[in-house]
């Protein structure tokens, strides 16, 4: 089994939002980085399946250096190498082709990712790196079982999931409960260290653009209704907020 | 200009939040000087579908094959980018869904276009084509350029409010070579909710937190988002400890929502659960802690134990 599995480095997710240079630019002082939230449910699930059926598995960002600690981290929890691509990952169409410009010639029978990112929340790396590679993606992935050549999957869909079988090879934006995240123990981190990671330039370009952020307009005071009263409620939200 | 809109049917009528994506099409079109098309998948009568002309669509195109009647990925985009190039469509709008996520995708993958998800306004179009997105799960909004020849968009629920004329659109089959169209997946089952509002597509959310205290006590919940017509929610912990199925988790890791109202019982308020919800015009907060977090996002709330303050909301609903 030849796994690969995409990372983002996004901001913890408690972290607050501020932008610098006239709003231009995100500003990274104080931001604690993390794998992102979905795409570590992939990386547990390729660790798991890597374990179970043998193989390897590579671990992929399309980042500058700062994401090398949230690389080195899915070292640690069992990737068995890693690439960088050393280029701030600003659009989705530039990231998927990064993705399937590395994994093209590569044979790999899975390529996992996040259903998105926790940043920019597009949610179509998965099936551009689908589309240009040939291979039929599926997102949102929740559950994943191989047997042989065949992959039993479920895919949220609304209201419910739909459960489907697919050949590998196969691209899929997961999210839980596919696996739960794990934690690196004490062997993984020192074997992580001395485990390849290779750095290598970008190829595309992007076809979108950020010129500037904003902030939400701050809320307003919540009006406080007593619990005595609570059927007001309902008379304010039909009169006062007219959502009723 | 030629712009195409991407919809989806749910039960042979267009998704609410494809209305609002085909009326975006239409004020789009308007603004570039160009037609709009709309394309629709699976099966719907033609008086169903020629009601996207209510929302500003002149046509609408239907590709209703023997293989796109359960929601195929990579069927669905291939008839996507095959229309998009036969109508020489420079902007492809669609409402976001996991869904629609995953059939854009090899769309762009196809047309080699720049997308932008979660457009939250039309776009500005004076000079290049900038249109604002909401980032960071809501946290924040970003103004982006496409440069790309065909730009793709996906936009927001609730970003405009709709307008409705008598028009009516006319509908024209799409013929599909579905030999191209690979069977490269076969579904198993389908397991489906039925007779529930769809959560991503409600207007009213109720929704339950670990206050709650268990499975067994989410029936005053279900009898409020019954009077209401409301969908449920749920946060993490709860989907987490199976007290309520997957797909009605809420939040940075679960369902993004934009209702009109949405009410939260027994939820503390972290910033992840928050930054599923924070889209919503009006927040009721129902909590017995006044410290509880929530609160400083809400718009009304209420001090007490959902216990006893769910069973009042549900009568004065009735009694409205
Ligand atoms: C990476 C990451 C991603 C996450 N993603 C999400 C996400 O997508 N969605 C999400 O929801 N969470 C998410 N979380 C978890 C989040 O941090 C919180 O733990 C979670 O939202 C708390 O759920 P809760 O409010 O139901 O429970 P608690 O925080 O336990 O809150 C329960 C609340 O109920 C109140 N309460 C108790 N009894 C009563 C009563 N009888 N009447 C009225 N009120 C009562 C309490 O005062 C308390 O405020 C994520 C966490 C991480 C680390």
């Amino acid at each position: 089994m030849k796994i690969l599995v995409c990372i983002s480095s996004v901001p913890d997710t408690t972290s607050k939002i501020s932008f610098e240079e006239n709003d231009t630019k995100f500003s990274k002082a104080g931001i604690q980085y993390i794998i992102g939230p979905y795409d570590d449910y992939a990386l547990a699930r390729g660790v798991e399946l890597r374990e179970s059926l043998g193989g390897t598995l590579t671990v992929l960002n399309v980042g500058l250096a700062d994401a090398e600690p949230q690389i080195r981290k899915a070292l640690a929890i069992g990737a068995d190498d890693a690439v960088r691509i050393d280029a701030e990952p600003t659009d989705s169409f530039f990231v998927a082709s990064e993705i399937a410009n590395y994994a093209k010639d590569k044979g790999f029978d899975l390529i996992l990712m996040g259903r998105e990112t926790t940043d920019y929340n597009s949610g179509v790396v998965h099936g551009i790196v689908g589309e240009l590679l040939g291979l039929p993606s599926f997102s949102p992935v929740m559950e994943l079982k191989l047997e042989g050549n065949t992959a039993t999957l479920a895919r949220e869909i609304e209201g419910g999931k739909e459960k489907l079988e697919a050949s590998l090879p196969l691209v899929l934006g997961c999210q839980e409960p596919i696996a739960e995240w794990k934690i690196p123990n004490m062997r993984g981190i020192m074997s992580a260290r001395t485990k390849p990671l290779a750095v290598l330039a970008p190829s595309s370009a992007a076809l979108t653009n950020i010129d500037k952020y904003e902030l939400p307009a701050p809320k307003g005071a919540c009006k406080m209704i007593s619990a005595d009263d609570a059927g007001a409620l309902i008379k304010l939200l039909q009169t006062e907020a007219k959502v009723l | 200009m030629s712009v195409l809109v991407y919809t989806e049917l749910a039960d042979g009528q267009f998704k609410k939040s494809s209305l609002e994506a085909i009326f975006y099409g239409s004020k789009v079109a308007a603004q570039v000087g160009g037609s709009m098309t709309v394309l629709a998948i699976g099966s719907a009568s033609d008086d169903e579908l020629s009601k996207a002309g209510y929302f500003g669509a002149t046509k609408v195109l239907h590709a209703n094959a023997q293989n796109l009647a359960s929601e195929n990925i990579m069927a669905y985009s291939k008839v996507l980018s095959e229309t998009a190039k036969s109508v020489s469509a420079k902007v492809v709008i669609s409402a976001k869904s996991s869904l629609a996520d995953a059939v854009m995708a090899r769309a762009v993958g196809a047309l080699k276009a720049g997308l932008v998800g979660n457009v939250v306004e039309l776009p500005d179009t004076s000079n290049g084509f900038k249109v604002k997105r909401s980032i960071f799960t809501g946290k924040a909004f970003a103004e982006t350029s496409i440069t790309s020849d065909v730009k793709f968009i996906a936009i927001k629920k609730n970003v405009l409010p709709l307008e409705e004329t008598s028009n009516s659109a006319t509908v024209e089959k799409l013929s599909v070579d579905t030999g191209s169209l690979t069977e490269s997946s076969k579904v198993l089952e389908t397991i489906k909710a039925t007779g529930t509002v769809s959560l991503p597509e409600a207007d009213l959310v109720v929704s339950g937190g670990r206050g709650m205290k268990g499975p067994e006590h989410w029936q005053p919940l279900l009898d409020l988002a019954e009077a209401l017509g409301a969908a449920t929610a749920c946060s993490k912990p709860v989907s987490d400890l199976d007290w309520r199925p997957h797909h009605e988790h809420v939040g940075q890791t679960g369902v993004k929502v934009a209702p009109n109202l949405y009410i939260a019982c027994g939820i503390s308020g972290a910033i992840q659960h928050l930054a599923g919800v924070n889209s919503s015009k009006v927040i009721v907060v129902i909590n017995k802690d006044p410290e509880a977090p929530f609160f400083k996002a809400a718009d009304y709330g209420i001090v007490g134990d959902v216990f006893d303050v769910l069973p009042k909301l549900t009568a004065a609903v009735k009694a409205l």
